[in-house]
């Protein structure tokens, strides 16, 4: 053991088709639920703006569900899935909800009312002015909220690990590396956790300059 | 009465027009209350190709019955009708797509281009690509602003000035027979605002349409109005007329006190030179005989001769007195012109040039620069003095 360096770059070397294995397996254990949620999110969102009443609720659920412990929430989802992907992406979807759907309301809330006036007043109809206004002008809020959902999700994917070989992500690597008293896995799966959460979030950010071409004439107006 | 509805434009008549809201709150005693209303029994027609502004103090109900005409608001009861139809019967979406909508905050839609903002209309009426981009550029400059310049700008890098402007060329995208301009100048500055109003007269006069323009600024609404609706709180109509009966006979106190201690100022800046009765003074030209010239201006109360030319263009006023006794007359005789005007200049223009001039008379000429009378302070407060009596201006404008 004592021999044994920090870091074993060797091990690193000779296992790159498993890092990228898991890379991959992670990165569907993010995008696959803040996809899903978003979707979820943006209609629980569309709804709520049209009937205000449905805020509280949605918040209050949501809220509900974030605090519900991952590792309960697989250790319970396991005997109905299997080891599936199921079991992992139903409960991290659910903790995207309360981000992506206050974002989502914000971004539709941002939207000034005078620009809603005069898309209604020149005869769009729902569906052209939320698809043709109201969502593009919502972009720069909701991708704030898929930024925060997604480095969220990163870290709560390495929970995953409980699913095993075929799905569970860099968390894997953390797991096989306490049982094993093998540190390289351990910061292995740690920094390519983190690396991966700080690509997607440039990602987004990346997205969100190119979707936006008017909020970058704005900055370019001001500087 | 006989309208002639200019080219693609609509009567707008309002026919005994009530908007309550619903109470926001009910009250502690649990009694849930409607207001009092926001617009109370307004009848009003507007004839095709007019501006009708509606004019009160805040909370009159002035955006409210504006957006009942593109059913942004449902009245509560009676009814709107466009050339004879009522709105309520109307596809909302094809009614609004028909009426052009400014409002004062404007609008734009921030993350689309200006030619993409302009030609929102014809765009939802799905008109081809070459031809949004076509009509855009022509409304573009249209407004004043140089479509090569502008086109492809984001609202967020357009002055406040610029702005309005593209909202005015956005209501007017699909020639729409009707116009809705909520306080459309009322967020730029004086200066920006004045010009704003004159371009937009001077669009109107090829356009015409019919148009209802909310302010709460009686000096706008005197200089653009065709006709003036004066509301007051409750959503009462107080006045119903041209900015001219409405500064001479004021309806009620509250219209008196509305437009103000100054109206008669005010009047000044509505009546021109043409509506004037001129003082003819007598003509003479250089080479007259100088005598009889003496001997004319000794006859007219003014003792003044009016020297012109040939095509009777004023050279100069030349005093009995300096007319020699015999002889002829000679250009060098007169004393440089007083203020000229024409029958389109202002009363208020016209005596501010006299007062900057010190004199107590302006000449008046036509489009080709010859004398047709002169103006007097004398004759301007005797026009003042017959609007106080109740001289009537034909409410839609038959005079004209
Ligand atoms: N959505 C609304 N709900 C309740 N009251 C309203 C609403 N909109 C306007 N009002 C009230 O109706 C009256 C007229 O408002 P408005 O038409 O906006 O006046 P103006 O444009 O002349 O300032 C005001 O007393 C205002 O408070
Ligand atoms: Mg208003």
């Amino acid at each position: 053991m004592e021999d044994k360096p920090l870091v074993d770059w060797a091990w690193i070397g000779d296992h790159l088709d498993d890092v990228v294995v898991r890379l991959f397996q992670h990165l569907q254990l993010t995008a696959i639920p803040v996809a899903l949620g978003f979707v979820i999110s943006l209609g629980l969102a569309i709804w709520a703006i049209r009937r205000p009443i449905v805020y509280g609720p949605t918040t209050a659920i949501t809220g509900l569900l974030y605090t519900i412990p991952s590792i309960a929430a697989f250790a319970f989802l396991r005997p109905i899935f299997g080891l599936s992907l199921l079991t992992a992406i139903i409960p991290l979807t659910t903790y995207t909800l309360l981000i992506l759907f206050r974002s989502n309301v914000s971004g539709f809330q941002s939207v000034p009312a005078d620009v809603l006036e005069a898309a209604e007043g020149m005869g769009y109809t729902r569906r052209e002015r939320l698809r043709r206004v109201e969502l593009p002008l919502a972009i720069p809020l909701m991708i704030t909220g898929i930024r925060l959902a997604s480095v969220t999700t990163v870290g709560l994917a390495t929970v995953a690990a409980i699913l095993g070989d075929s799905f569970g992500g860099l968390g894997q690597f953390i797991t096989e590396g306490l049982q094993t008293f093998f540190p390289t896995k351990i910061y292995l799966g740690a920094v390519l956790s983190v690396a991966l959460a700080f690509s997607l979030d440039i990602l987004f950010v990346r997205i969100e300059l190119w979707a936006t071409p008017w909020a970058r004439a704005r900055a370019e107006q001001t500087a | 009465m006989a309208d002639q509805p200019a080219h693609r434009a609509a009567v707008v008549e309002f026919e005994h027009v009530t908007k309550r809201y619903d109470a926001p709150v009910k009250r502690r005693g649990g009694t849930s209350t409607k207001t009092p209303g926001a617009v109370n029994d307004l009848s009003l027609k507007v004839p095709a190709g007019k501006i009708c502004v509606l004019v009160g103090p805040s909370g009159c109900g002035k955006t409210t019955s504006l957006k009942m005409v593109n059913r942004i608001i449902e009245p509560t009861s009676g009814r709107i009708l466009i050339d004879g139809v009522d709105a309520a019967t109307r596809d909302i979406t094809e009614l609004r797509r028909s009426i052009g909508y400014v409002i004062q905050q404007v609008g734009l839609f921030p993350h689309q281009t200006i030619a993409d903002n302009v030609a929102t209309v014809p765009r939802l009426l799905g008109w081809n690509a070459d031809r949004l981009r076509a009509r855009a550029d022509e409304l573009l400059a249209l407004v004043g602003l140089e479509p090569g310049t502008y086109r492809d700008r984001f609202p967020s890098q357009l002055s406040g000035g610029e702005r309005q402007r593209v909202g005015v060329a956005r209501a007017l995208a699909a020639d729409p027979p009707i116009m809705l301009m909520d306080e459309p100048f009322g967020a730029v500055d004086p200066i920006v605002r004045d010009r704003l109003q004159n371009e937009f007269l001077r669009l109107q006069e090829e356009l015409a349409k019919t148009i209802l323009f909310v302010t709460h600024d009686i000096d706008e609404a005197i200089k653009m109005g065709d006709l003036v609706a004066v509301l007051q709180v409750g959503g009462v109509l107080a006045q119903f007329g041209t900015p001219a009966e409405i500064l001479s006979n004021p309806a009620s106190e509250f219209v008196a006190r509305f437009v103000g201690d100054d109206r008669g100022l005010k009047r000044l800046a509505l009546d021109r030179v043409g509506d004037l009765e001129l003082v003819q003074v007598p003509l003479a030209r250089p080479g007259d005989d100088a005598a009889d010239a003496r001997r004319r201006a000794h006859a007219d109360p003014f003792r003044y001769l009016l020297l012109v030319d040939d095509a009777n263009r004023p050279l100069g006023w030349v005093d009995e007195e300096d007319i020699p006794a015999s002889g002829t007359l000679d250009e060098a005789l007169a004393n440089p012109v007083s203020p000229i005007v024409n029958r389109r200049t202002t009363l208020k223009d016209a005596l501010s040039m006299m007062l900057d001039a010190d004199v107590q008379a302006a000449i008046v000429v036509d489009r080709t620069g010859a004398c047709q009378g002169v103006m007097t302070v004398d004759r301007v407060a005797r026009l003042m003095r017959e609007g106080e009596h109740g001289r009537m201006y034909g409410v839609f404008g038959d005079e004209d």
